[in-house]
């Protein structure tokens, strides 16, 4: 245990292998996430993407029907072997695809996740909403009116105020699910502007079906196909030379 | 004859029938009150019936109804939402889920007197209550349950799926997202099914006839064991078991009955048109 | 783990095992309802057979020796029925196709709140009104010697019917996929052509449980029936003759009974009776209803 904090891996997932009842979703595959880095996660629908990534932090047990075989190990504790899945959540936050604001607040969005686990004490809570609208860039524009309801806000504003939500419960890893596929350029913008700012407290792992978005933000980027890991590499090889024919296929695909 | 007339015929038919639908209403409103509102008077409302039900008013009956329905609804809301809320946030996809929502279904059907029967099997002879407020109390919930079941679970199921997701991904424990999420979120319906509940067993007659009503008490009751007057059951008696009532007391006491029934199920129609107005998801 | 933690463990469990145990209890009273009545009904057929009680004619219940033939009560409820849905059936379907194809939107709220209040209004008061109004017209319109009728039972229940039947029908009629309209619409087909051709065809399993739960309620239906047919125990020929029906048997001989006598479990027995025929009815419409949400979707 004790070299585990040294060691660049945070997730190590190995034989990962996912179905929906019969029909096969994902996997078998293995691949790690390094500590403090962007990880891509490119391909096509149905890929297995999504999947993959509600996997770690055990969100496909929603889903009815659901089976996964393998190991994640988180910090090398399995994820599928976790009891505690409110715990397990809590150590690795998700933004989702579309800005999901609470019928709540702009304060009360953030203080949600901390209020519920008795995080900070009362007096604090200010202080922790605070810092959370900050590190996703909301908090100049949204600190004279906290009380409002969140879902006056526009999209990206709501999508940066999930970011905060999610940054309020201390996460170690944060996943994003396709954050932007609703987001006009300029709020597209400031959430990758985001992301690289969260890099250095957090590992992020990014879903995404911009593949110049993967090309901008991320250290390495997978490509799944069909459920298939077919390739992982660092994001500038994965773009200029990559080592397999689908995988130049598709980007040459996306990019014309 | 040109399709467009045959249309003009066909609604006009259909138009026609609704308003030969819909005035049985208003007549039926109509008839009680003009014949109902003379009788009422502070003391029809205040004092106990006397000279065999002839003179007097329905005091103890408006009293024993008001305690039949505190109690139905006291134990028949917690049992209701629990269900509703096991059958849309906890219930799989499997056959105990469909044994329960079969179960509901078949509640929602059983006929009224049937329930009766039932309440007087158990609760009146077997538990022992005897004919009180707490057996007819306890029939009275349970031939409603299915009501507050099925307007719970629809108020549970409009609120969105993404809310769950998003307090599951952060953390929050199933129980506190149902909690302080999603019953916030799906109270406005809930209280609809309740208010329903209470219009409807204020109004109910066949399950308490024998497991709660008396013919003639004096008193108020004194406890939950106690025998009660109730305003439909009372209804019942004076326009066909007693005879020489004089008409306007039997009108009266519709007309109490209906009022009653009537101002409830308005503040129900009331909440839910202001929920429609406010929901913003 | 801190003992805050823990102790909110334990309360979440006990809390979400409350809840499982809620939806059970929703079991246990069918289960119950049902085990209550054949305890205290069974007994009935331990001195008169299943045939003799449906078929028999005669119900004397008190005299000695009593003879419990419910046929008379049967046919009661079942002319009772008849009336009530032929005369409700074809009025509460029109007034659904009216609410949700024809009538602008303003008319079809207070439509809508017009029936809900009818549904409101409970069936002693509605029997009470059958006493003072409809009773009275219809010995005069007839000529009768009494207007305490099957036909008067048929007519307020029909009434009742009237919310269940018109509310679901509506639902289903209304929940017709736009497209549909729009394909029928772009075809040239009127509005009506559209209604009649189209929306009552992709609706019809929602509209069979309509009917269905409407004649579901005017079976089990008690009070308003009880004070208006007359209740006499006698094999009905015409619509216009004084019937009774199982539950008016029921609600009122069952205070004068003796507790465990032959005649309080032949009442039970009739409960049975009841309680079997609204079951198939509810499970055979809901079955109806699971289809059209199906075949809509």
């Amino acid at each position: 245990m004790t070299d585990l904090a040294t060691t660049p891996d945070h997730i190590q997932v190995a034989d990962l292998a996912v179905s929906y009842g019969r029909h096969p979703a994902l996997g078998p595959l293995s691949l790690t996430v390094r500590r403090n880095e962007i990880l891509s996660i490119i391909g096509p629908a149905n890929a297995g993407k999504s999947t993959f990534l509600r996997t770690l932090n055990r969100m496909i047990d929603l889903t009815p029907h659901v089976q996964a075989s393998g190991q994640v190990l988180l910090e090398g504790e399995d994820v599928l072997q976790m009891r505690d899945v409110a715990a397990l959540r809590r150590r690795v936050g998700i933004v989702f695809a579309l800005p999901l604001a609470l019928p709540l607040s702009i304060f009360d969005n953030v203080a949600y996740g901390p209020r519920h686990h008795g995080l900070v004490p009362r007096k604090e809570m200010p202080g922790l909403v605070e810092q959370c609208l900050r590190q996703a860039f909301l908090w100049d524009e949204v600190k004279d009116r906290l009380k409002e309801p969140a879902l006056n806000l526009s999209g990206g504003q709501q999508q940066r105020l999930c970011i905060a939500r999610t940054l309020a419960v201390r996460p170690e890893v944060l996943l994003f699910d396709e954050p932007c596929s609703g987001l006009d350029p300029v709020s597209t913008a400031m959430v990758e502007e985001t992301m690289q700012e969260l890099k250095s407290d957090y590992t992020l792992v990014l879903v995404t079906n911009l593949t110049a978005q993967a090309a901008r933000v991320s250290d390495r980027t997978a490509f799944f196909l069909s459920g298939e890991l077919v390739e992982l590499d660092d994001t500038a090889k994965i773009f200029t030379a990559p080592s397999d024919q689908r995988t130049e296929d598709y980007i040459r695909g996306r990019f014309g | 004859m040109t399709s467009v007339t045959k249309q003009k015929i066909a609604f006009t038919i259909l138009g026609g029938i609704t308003v030969l639908v819909a005035l049985p209403v208003l007549l039926i409103v109509g008839v009680i009150v003009k014949h109902g509102l003379g009788a009422i008077s502070w003391e029809f409302l205040s004092t106990a019936p006397s000279d065999g039900m002839r003179e007097g008013g329905i005091f103890p009956a408006i009293v024993g109804t008001c305690c039949l329905v505190v109690t139905a609804v006291v134990v028949a809301v917690p049992l209701g939402v629990f269900a509703a809320i096991f059958l849309n946030e906890y219930a799989g996809d499997n056959w105990l889920t469909r044994l329960v929502r079969l179960a509901i279904i078949n509640l929602a059907g059983v006929p009224s007197v049937v329930y009766g029967l039932f309440g007087l099997g158990l609760f009146v002879v077997v538990l022992k209550f005897g004919a009180s407020i707490l057996a007819g109390g306890l029939t009275l919930a349970l031939m409603n349950l299915p009501v507050i079941v099925t307007a719970s679970k629809e108020a549970l199921d409009a609120v969105p799926q993404t809310f769950r997701e998003v307090s599951l991904s952060l953390g929050v424990s199933k129980w506190k997202t149902i909690r302080h999420l999603v019953l916030p979120n799906a109270i406005p319906g809930i209280l609809t099914g309740i208010i329903l509940e209470v219009s409807r067993a204020a109004g109910e007659t066949a399950p308490i006839l024998f497991t709660a009503a008396a013919f003639y008490l004096p008193g108020l009751p004194q406890s939950i064991f106690s025998q009660v007057m109730a305003l439909p059951s009372h209804l019942y008696a004076i326009s066909t078991q007693v005879p020489n009532i004089s008409l306007e007391t039997r009108y009266g006491t519709a007309l109490v009955l209906l009022a009653l029934v009537f101002i409830v199920n308005s503040f129900a129609i009331f909440l839910r048109a202001r929920l429609r107005a406010k929901r913003r998801w | 783990m801190s003992l805050r933690t823990r102790l909110t463990r334990i309360w979440e469990f006990l809390i979400e095992k409350a809840i499982l145990l809620a939806g059970l209890a929703c079991v246990l009273f069918v289960v119950l309802i049902f085990v209550f009545l054949l305890r205290e009904g069974l007994r009935t057929f331990s001195h008169i057979s299943l045939g003799d009680f449906l078929l028999g004619r005669k119900w004397y219940p008190i005299s000695s020796p009593p003879r419990f033939g419910i046929l008379s009560m049967i046919c009661g409820s079942g002319m009772v029925t008849l009336g009530a849905a032929l005369l409700g059936v074809p009025l509460g379907l029109a007034s659904a196709i009216y609410i949700s194809e024809v009538a602008p939107p303003r008319l079809k709220e207070v439509l809508k709140t017009g029936i809900e209040l009818l549904a409101a209004i409970p069936s002693v008061v509605i029997g009470f009104v059958g006493i003072t109004v409809v009773v009275p017209f219809l010995r005069v319109a007839f000529d009768l010697p009494t207007g305490q009728t099957a036909l008067a039972g048929a007519i307020l229940l029909s009434l009742m019917a009237m919310p269940t039947t018109v509310s679901i029908a509506e639902d289903a009629i209304s929940s017709v996929p736009r497209r549909y309209r729009e394909a029928a619409l772009a075809l040239g087909a009127t509005h009506w052509e559209y209604i009649y051709r189209v929306a009552l065809k992709a609706a019809a399993p929602g509209i069979v449980a309509a009917v269905m739960l409407g004649i579901g309620r005017v079976i089990g239906e008690t009070m308003a029936v009880m004070m208006v047919t007359g209740n006499a125990a006698l094999i009905p020929h015409s619509l216009l003759q004084p019937v009774r029906t199982m539950t008016a048997t029921i609600a009122a001989e069952m205070g004068e009974t003796v507790k465990g006598s032959d005649h309080y479990a032949a009442l039970f027995a009739i409960g049975i009776v009841l309680f079997a025929i609204t079951f198939l009815i509810n499970f055979v419409a809901d079955s109806f209803l699971h289809r059209s949400r199906v075949t809509l979707r």
